[in-house]
């Protein structure tokens, strides 16, 4: 864990009128890993990728990007990102070939050996026109474009949100080899989790713009258990009991989703009276949703 | 090609997927030793997982000493049986002994009935040909 940060985040804030849009954020992406980003729809990931592209300024806390502020030095920090956004707002009227053309004249470092090499790959036409692709190609056209300066830092917001199996299958094969073959650093937002725990070194949720939680994908995995419980008698509400973090169920079968010390929390389950059934390890799809909802439940409670 | 299939659904972490299903592709002779694995870049890529989570695997089979590296050529698979302790062994069948007991009292088999039909099997696959892989000693 020694690899130096990429991406620091420190106590950043966004409002927007009076909807919190990021809630002191603080987060650190580290060289040649692969962060995700993950949350639901509006839980501010966007927001939180323009503040690492400049465009957004922050209103109170700090963001440095390759050691520097996105907003202060956006030549040399834009430079060295690539970046495809959710919407993949390419123009519509061009054709692929003009595209590449156009782009590579914003970028010094452009390698169009590399940028043909990878048309043949995503098996791109080069005559065909944006406006003429099909979401799948569309996606492969931005990450494209976003590659071919061999930026050391590639920034992808939602990239396979609306695709098919194969299409989403292909952008997450550039993902790992950006990372396998050439040491870049990857920071990745999406609400497909099983993608998520596919590819990413470390996580953040994110949810109403707080970050609930940020850890390596391996503590994050070994810090949560899921356990199937059997109560001696019915119980209307599962009982407060240190580390559980959600329970789901009726009567006297519960399936809890406990976080920290396997040990601990499996006698803390004990202490509460509970036969253990089952035990397993949640998957980040399971983590995030019992995160997500458990405290929506904690809210309606309080 | 390694024929491997990771489910990120499951909730097994990956790296111990992969590092079971290898194992038992060892066990079971399906990969056999000295035959050589791919690189972390290849096994990464064609199962599109972060490089992190093969190598994590890789040096865990290593260190029980399942696979070996050679510097410069490779990972190849360490000879010398089956992987499994005599205990882990135990366990596996165990667990598969269970599930059909478990299926034989739901269609009312008792052990005596089950122990007659797993020697009409055994003798119907000796009679078939699939000779036995030879168990560990």
């Amino acid at each position: 864990m020694s690899e130096r940060a990429v991406i620091t985040v420190r106590d950043l804030t966004c409002r927007f009128k009076n909807k919190v849009a990021l809630d002191s954020v603080s987060l650190e992406a580290r060289a040649g890993r692969v962060f995700g980003l993950v949350g639901e729809n509006g839980a501010g990931k966007t927001t939180l990728m323009k503040h690492l592209l400049g465009s957004l300024t922050p209103q109170s806390g700090e963001v440095r990007v390759l050691g520097s502020e996105p907003t202060r030095d956006p030549v040399s920090v834009l430079a060295k990102i690539g970046y495809v956004s959710e919407d993949r707002d390419l123009p519509r009227w061009m054709r692929i070939n003009e595209l590449l053309r156009y782009t590579a004249a914003f970028f010094p470092d452009w390698d169009q050996t590399y940028a043909e090499a990878m048309l043949e790959q995503f098996n791109l036409d080069p005559t065909a026109r944006v406006r003429n692709i099909s979401r799948g190609e569309l996606a492969k056209a931005g990450l494209l474009l976003a590659l071919a300066h061999r930026p050391p830092l590639l920034l992808l917001d939602e990239p396979s949100s609306g695709l098919d199996a194969v299409s989403r299958r292909e952008i997450l094969a550039v993902v790992v080899r950006s990372v396998a073959e050439e040491g870049r650093t990857v920071v990745f937002s999406s609400h497909l989790l099983d993608e998520v725990e596919r590819v990413a070194d470390d996580v953040a949720m994110i949810h109403h713009g707080k970050v609930v939680l940020n850890d390596s994908m391996d503590a994050i995995k070994a810090a949560h258990q899921r356990r199937i419980v059997r109560f001696a008698e019915p119980v209307n509400v599962f009982p407060k009991g240190d580390g559980v973090v959600f329970a789901e169920g009726e009567g006297r079968d519960w399936s809890v989703i406990t976080h920290g010390d396997a040990a601990e929390s499996r006698a803390n389950l004990h202490a509460l009276g509970v036969e253990i059934l089952e035990e397993s390890s949640p998957s980040l799809e399971t983590v995030f949703v019992s995160r997500v909802t458990g405290a929506r439940a904690t809210k309606a409670s309080a | 090609m390694l024929h491997l299939s990771l489910n990120a659904s499951d909730g097994l972490p990956l790296y111990l997927q992969l590092l079971q299903q290898i194992k038992h592709q060892i066990a079971t002779g399906r990969l056999a030793p000295d035959s050589e694995l791919p690189s972390v870049r290849q096994l990464a890529q064609q199962l599109v997982v972060n490089p992190n989570t093969v190598v994590r695997a890789y040096r865990e089979l290593e260190m029980a000493g399942l696979i070996y590296k050679k510097r410069g050529a490779g990972t190849f698979v360490a000879s010398g049986g089956t992987p499994y302790t005599n205990e882990e062994c135990r366990r596996i069948l165990a667990e598969r002994i269970e599930a059909l007991l478990v299926e034989g009292r739901h269609l009312g088999y008792d052990a005596e009935r089950l122990i007659t039909l797993l020697r009409e099997c055994d003798g119907d696959m000796r009679a078939d040909g699939h000779a036995s892989v030879g168990g560990k000693s």
